[in-house]
């Protein structure tokens, strides 16, 4: 190491990328291929299954396990392509360094408080008292 | 800033400047459909969270759900979801490297924004008429 004249920029050259600055661009697209299946599978299930919007309904519907599994896989995959979607709406469009990491930290919170309570309302459903 | 050193000139092209045509409106309806899916995600997640509240604390939820501000927000989401769907179809579609050439990439957005008006009610005439 001691050996090395170069500069920071110049070992980065070296270097390269990385090889993770596509690492967002793959996950979207992967995520948007499952979602192609399971926000489709939710939409016209739910709007088939449940007769209306109401208590029972929901119930009859979320107790089903392949209804609660593919709710969960949607939730979860849904939060991460959604997240990575906002990530790149902000990144272009707030241009305050403040703003723009207080919107980053908050669409990293976000999904995860969001998903951490509709996971366990999924469960609470199918297990609880 | 620049204007300190330089004369005025247009900065690069921006929507200010920048003729409409489809291909643009769909980009940008694309991204404003998946901001309002995020919105309509955590509200999907919330109702989630009423449901396994019990049927007390559900009660207003479904009821506003079921009166007309509820349908109405339903049928949008519905409606950014089908548009979300059929142009991000597009996009991978677009990152094989087909469908680039301008006429076609105008053909498939019509296309996709006609999907977004025809899918809600199509789920709504099953809805009501079929199953």
């Amino acid at each position: 190491m001691s050996k090395d004249k170069s500069t920071p920029l110049g070992r980065v050259r070296n270097h390269g990328a990385a090889a993770e600055g596509t690492g967002h661009f793959v996950g979207q697209r992967v995520s948007a291929i499952a979602l192609l299946f399971l926000a489709t599978w939710f939409v016209l299930s739910a709007a088939l299954s449940m007769d209306g919007p109401t208590y029972v309904a929901a119930i009859d519907f979320i107790v089903q396990p392949f209804n609660a599994v593919g709710v969960i896989l949607l939730i979860m995959v849904s939060l991460y392509h959604m997240r990575i979607g906002m990530g790149e709406v902000i990144n272009d469009y707030i241009h305050k360094p403040f703003a723009k990491i207080a919107l980053l930290l908050l669409n990293t919170l976000v999904p995860l408080v969001i998903a951490a309570g509709a996971l366990f309302a999924v469960l609470l459903v199918n297990f609880g008292a | 800033m620049a204007g300190a050193t330089r004369p005025d000139r247009p900065l690069s092209p921006f929507i200010t400047v920048w003729r409409w045509h489809v291909t643009m409106a769909t980009s940008i309806i694309h991204r404003a459909t998946g901001v309002g899916l995020y919105g309509g995600m955590i509200l999907f997640c919330f109702w989630l969270m009423a449901v396994a509240a019990g049927p007390e604390a559900y009660e207003p939820v479904g009821a506003f759900l079921a009166g007309p501000i509820g349908q109405i927000g339903l049928y949008l989401l519905v409606a950014a979801f089908a548009y979300h769907l059929a142009n991000g179809i597009r996009h991978l579609v677009f990152d094989t490297g087909a469908g680039l050439k301008p006429s076609d990439a105008e053909t498939t957005a019509w296309f996709a924004i006609l999907f977004a008006f025809a899918a809600p009610l199509g789920l709504w005439a099953l809805v009501t008429f079929g199953g």
